[in-house]
């Protein structure tokens, strides 16, 4: 008797029980299901991340003060002033750290802009003309202010899209004066719509020399950031050593279990993102298997309690010339069929949901949002689908093999 | 050479001291063409010898052969084939599968065949246009008579072509009038087709159809002999 036999037989005594087939699979479908759920907004979450992390280019390396925060105590080595004009001179000679190619100092407050009667309240960026290419910013209308305006302290901006238009609406924003701490600054330029980029909202930032940014307004003298490109991808490693050893002797800094900075690179955050979410994934799918080991026990249940009803079936189709392998095999691919149902059903279901999902994130929560269709659970999850079938499947099909003719003829 | 040789065959449950004899020394044969009546009253053990010559129990002593072979001589898988291909089961409550059309409960022994599935259909519809139920071939149990029902378990028995026709009480759950219908399918199946068939039942009037009836009583041949004036279902069935 060949298997696509079989397999009509089986499936046929699955539709003739149509409501009950359904009920069985529940739990398979909710276990695959959730696994999808749980690996496609996993992924999804993932991409957004390292898609802003990736934003500003594999090349960049980020030098920030203070210890590399390991707990909340750390808290406070974020205003730690270790970084300052100093620090970026030493790194800015060549000798020093080879393989750079800039180096981008980076302060940032929040603080509120005004025009005329209108407020709004954004993030001062203090930085160098660097940060426009590194972050991938181009102005919309006017331009961006120069490394002369850096030596100079020139009281300009460039604004953030939202900013521009929460102050000004439709009307020309270039050349008017906005007001910052009762300070005035020309707008030089209005950069396009471009959202996040390294977990800060671009829209809404005003960007200006960092010299201008530290002493007006936020009466400072070190960097909370210095962003350094190496020239290439294979020199970040040594750029990164480079760095660490020019601030261990600047700092004089011999344990460098002690050092005042600690630096990241784009592999880092990726490689950290990566391993959160990895945890985060796991810990779910682990509650997802529950759902299926409680799922597949439902099937076992269901499927013995089939087998007793169906007796005198099992009898007849002896008495009419079936083996014990034959109703094996058919209570076997019965419980596989279902299981197997189970799974393609939660599949489409969960990637179903996912999408949804995927579609009220991006409206609502992050525009950079995208849906991402985990393939390889879905391989997984109908493997594992069944696997159950077949491992919960086993025992039904056992009992029903071993039943007597007889018996189960004379079975009422 | 008989079709089936019982030879001193006996069938006992159970074991030390609670010990039951559903058969002692039951010996008979039984000629290929045979319409052969087992009769008796309920739990002298007809039941049990149906079983046993319907490879679905074996003796626990004498000697059993089908077809010239002892019934040990059959491993499992041939033992099903055997059901499958020379024997035909016709049972008191029919045994349809519900929810199953007339046309795929006929085809059931035909998937354990071996025969290619594109010959099924047609050999379906021959086996349920023996009995005359073509038109309800769609139909599923629930919608037929109870003679209906023993029709179509009687094209099932059928579909394969046994030598061998196997009827437990098969008018049992019938009222007269399809008893009578059944009896003359299952007469005209021994005389026009040559089937060799074995009727199991306690009436009298039943088995008077048969061309010899062996009587079992405490599990023991009582008589075994030809019937005298022997019943024709198609004039004179009463139950």
């Amino acid at each position: 008797m060949s298997l696509l036999q079989l397999f009509k037989i089986s499936s046929g005594a699955l539709i003739a029980n149509k409501s009950r087939s359904a009920l069985t699979i529940l739990g398979i479908v909710i276990g695959i299901s959730s696994i999808i759920m749980v690996m496609s907004i996993g992924k999804g979450a993932e991409g957004l991340i390292l898609g802003q992390i990736q934003g500003i280019g594999s090349k960049t390396i980020s030098v920030e003060p203070g210890r590399e925060p390991k707990g909340p105590a750390d808290f406070a080595e974020m205003f730690v002033d270790s970084l300052g004009d100093r620090e970026l001179d030493a790194l800015m000679k060549k000798s020093n750290v080879r393989g750079a190619s800039s180096f981008t100092p980076f302060v940032i407050q929040p603080m509120t802009v005004s025009y005329g009667s209108e407020t709004k309240r954004g993030s001062v960026i203090g930085t160098a003309p660097d940060i426009f290419r590194i972050f991938d910013l181009s102005p919309d209308e006017g331009t961006v202010f120069s490394e002369d305006d850096v030596k100079s302290l020139s009281s300009v901006v460039v604004l953030g899209a939202n900013i521009k238009e929460d102050l000004f609406g439709l009307s020309d924003a270039v050349g008017e004066k906005v007001k910052i701490k009762n300070r005035t600054f020309r707008v030089m330029g209005v950069m396009g719509k471009k959202g996040q980029v390294s977990f800060l909202n671009m829209d809404d930032m005003i960007i200006m020399p960092y010299t201008t940014a530290q002493s007006y307004l936020m009466g400072i003298d070190y960097f909370h950031n210095i962003i350094v490109e190496a020239e290439s991808e294979d020199l970040i490693d040594e750029t990164v050593s480079d760095i660490e050893a020019t601030l261990r002797e600047l700092h004089d800094i011999t344990d460098p279990e002690k050092d005042d900075f600690h630096v990241n690179t784009q592999a880092d955050a990726a490689e950290i993102v990566g391993s959160i979410t990895g945890v985060l994934t796991a810990l779910l799918v682990a509650v997802a298997a529950i759902s299926l080991l409680v799922g597949g026990i439902g099937i076992m249940n269901i499927m013995l309690v089939s087998v007793t009803e169906r007796t005198r079936e099992i009898g007849l189709r002896k008495a009419l010339g079936a083996t014990s392998e034959d109703i094996l095999t058919q209570f076997l691919l019965e419980a596989v069929i279902l299981t197997g149902a189970g799974g393609v059903i939660g599949i489409g279901f969960g990637s179903l949901l996912s999408f949804l999902a995927a579609i009220v994130l991006s409206q609502f929560v992050a525009s950079g949002w995208v849906f991402v269709f985990p393939l390889s659970a879905a391989l997984v999850g109908l493997f594992i689908s069944a696997a159950i079938g077949l491992g919960f499947g086993i025992y039904p099909a056992k009992e029903a093999a071993s039943k007597d003719p007889i018996e189960a003829l004379r079975y009422e | 050479m008989a079709l089936i040789e019982v030879k001193n065959i006996s069938k006992v449950y159970g074991m030390d001291g609670s010990e039951t004899v559903a058969l002692r020394d039951v010996s008979f044969d039984i000629e290929e063409g045979e319409f052969v009546a087992i009769m008796g009253p309920s739990g002298s053990g007809k039941s049990t010898l149906l079983h046993i010559l319907g490879f679905l129990d074996h003796p626990t002593g004498g000697t059993y052969r089908f077809d010239g072979r002892t019934i040990d001589e059959y491993s499992d898988n041939e033992s099903a084939l055997v059901r499958n291909k020379k024997i035909g089961f016709v049972f008191q409550s029919f045994h349809l599968l519900p929810r199953t059309s007339v046309l795929d409960n006929v085809k059931l022994p035909l998937l354990y065949s071996g025969i290619k599935e594109s010959y099924w259909d047609d050999m379906a519809r021959k086996a349920i246009e023996s009995v005359g139920l073509l038109h309800r071939a769609d139909h599923e149990p629930s919608e037929l008579s109870g003679g209906e029902k023993q029709r179509v378990a009687i094209a099932r028995a059928l579909v394969n072509s046994p030598k061998l026709i196997f009827a437990d009480e098969p008018t049992g759950n019938l009222d007269s009038k399809s008893g009578k219908t059944i009896m003359e399918i299952i007469q005209k199946l021994n005389e026009e087709e040559g089937k060799t068939v074995i009727l199991i039942t306690h009436e009298t009037d039943t088995a008077e159809h048969a061309e010899r009836i062996i009587k079992i009583i405490d599990g023991e041949v009582d008589r075994d002999f030809k019937v005298n004036g022997r019943k024709r279902a198609a004039t004179d069935f009463s139950k």
